[in-house]
């Protein structure tokens, strides 16, 4: 499957500079095994010391947060759109 | 008197300054203000807090703010009252009410926060400000704005309370109503805040804006006379209030302000949005996202990204979460406001909820001093209780008009009235 990922600026300096880039994944595990080979210098960042993805990265698929498509589990369709996003709240309190 | 400070990793520790970033961009974890403690054991002491004036910014030794800052609004510093009415319905003894429902300048804790963050706006250089809101956090944005000569930029979520827009828009906001959740408002403002150079409050101010919440703890300590209480019962959105009344403890204990005490923390949510006390009740440190379904509307946070740091502070303290239906988050709205003349909003409703179950459950003990947090006014949240009292047919304005009505309505014999 053919997916795009948009980088966050805070990471962008691990990319040269890339914002977007074009994933050939099925999975999200595929999806970082594959950042991991394109961006090698982004992989730490990514992912911490036991090779997990870190805690406070959310991985958005065409806008819904993937946890609410069976995290793992979801299988990429062509054209997906992925954003990586820092967890940031708001809200009362 | 502010004491010297930078931005710290909370997961690597890697130390970024002071700059608008709040993502460690090597792990991606957040950041947090560290302080110079040495530094402040001199300056924060309670002699030289007492000489200032009764609002949070007696508290600037440890809060982020630029050495030239002048506040020029009286934020914080509100009533910490008994409440024995309330605790005789819980089954407390000492109980009392931090009540943020009348902070100022728009009536929510998120007052403080914005205080400290639009302070480092300023410094930062930024024009305009911005936050993605429930729509307390909005109300406090655009004033404060107004007052401070920004432009403001508000996103909420499309079915906020109609109080709570009103109450941005009045302020001279431009208010984006988005078509979904807060969870992806707030996934929308960290694109939008990678694009434009805004000052987000709760986006790349965050570090800094979440300091303003210690000053809630703060105030505890020195209200009760420089002791902590026992327990706190803390609403839960993000997660952060609950962290932050904990390091400002913490901070206190370390400076020798207070003695050294295990309070514990007591966690708040509303069951249609309750991904942290859930977590806890699971007995896992792991959030698991939720769609939220509540009236608590400014606690619907389904995402909570300070949810990790609220688990570790509810589990290490002994302390417990519980959540409650909407049903009674409206009843204990009613009940806060008739023992104790407080009309808070519903996440209010949500924290006296949840002390009744904490109670009854056993596990906050009635003879220990308990706080809970009222974070909001109920003047904003007037449809959680709308149904609830039915307006009364008018009678004409003669004596024997009202006998009458009297009458009828205690349903008491005349000659014993």
């Amino acid at each position: 499957m053919s997916i795009k990922v948009q980088i966050p600026s805070a990471l962008r300096r691990h990319t040269g500079g890339v914002g977007s880039v074009n994933c050939e994944a099925r999975n999200l595990e595929e999806l970082f095994s594959a950042l991991d080979q394109q961006f090698p210098e982004l992989k730490p960042h990514l992912r911490d010391e036991a090779g997990r993805v870190r805690r406070f990265l959310n991985v958005y698929v065409n806008e819904e947060d993937v946890r609410f498509l069976g995290g793992n589990s979801y299988a990429f369709q062509d054209g997906d759109e992925v954003l990586l996003v820092p967890s940031i709240a708001g809200g009362a309190c | 008197m502010s004491t010297s400070y930078l931005l710290r990793c909370r997961e690597c520790g890697k130390t970024w300054g002071n700059q608008p970033k709040s993502v460690c961009e090597d792990c991606f974890s957040p950041l947090e203000v560290s302080y110079d403690y040495d530094q402040a054991r001199r300056e924060f002491t309670r002699e030289r807090i007492a000489q200032r004036s009764n609002n949070m910014w007696r508290y600037s030794g440890l809060l982020p703010l630029p050495a030239d800052y002048q506040p020029s609004l009286p934020v914080g510093f509100t009533p910490l009252i008994p409440a024995p009415r309330l605790a005789s319905e819980l089954g407390a003894k000492c109980l009392c009410l931090k009540n943020d429902a009348v902070c100022l300048p728009t009536l929510s804790f998120k007052d403080r926060v914005v205080a400290v963050a639009l302070a480092n706006a300023r410094a930062f250089g930024f024009d305009t400000v911005s936050c993605s809101s429930t729509g307390n956090l909005a109300n406090s944005v655009a004033a404060q704005a107004a007052r401070g000569g920004f432009k403001s930029w508000i996103f909420i979520p499309s079915d906020l309370e109609a109080a709570k827009v009103l109450g941005t828009q009045v302020y001279g906001s431009t208010l984006v109503r988005i078509a979904g959740s807060y969870d992806q408002v707030n996934r929308l403002c960290s694109q939008i805040a990678d694009e434009h150079q805004w000052g987000f409050v709760n986006v790349n101010l965050r570090p800094y804006y979440a300091e303003g919440s210690k000053t809630v703890g703060f105030e505890i300590a020195e209200q009760l006379g420089w002791r902590l209480p026992d327990n706190v019962v803390v609403p839960m959105a993000g997660g952060s209030l609950i962290t932050k009344i904990r390091k400002a403890f913490d901070e206190l204990t370390k400076l020798g302000l207070v003695e050294e005490k295990t309070v514990k923390f007591f966690g708040a949510q509303a069951t249609g949005c309750s991904p942290i006390s859930t977590a806890v009740k699971r007995g896992s440190r792991e959030i698991e996202p939720q769609k939220p379904a509540t009236i608590a509307r400014s606690l619907a946070i389904g995402n909570p990204a300070d949810g990790h740091y609220a688990i570790r502070a509810i589990h290490e303290t002994g302390g417990w979460a519980e959540d409650v239906s909407d049903a009674e988050v409206a009843q204990s709205m009613q009940l806060l406001a008739e023992t104790e003349g407080i009309f808070t909003e519903t996440a209010g409703g949500v924290t006296v909820g949840c002390a009744r179950k904490l109670y009854a459950q056993g596990r906050i003990s009635p003879d220990q001093t308990t706080v809970l947090c009222i974070t909001g006014n109920g003047l904003k949240t007037t449809d959680a209780l709308s149904g609830a009292y039915q307006a009364a047919e008018p009678i004409p304005p003669k004596f024997a008009a009202f006998e009458d009505y009297l009458e009828t309505t205690l349903d008491i014999p005349a000659e014993v009235a």
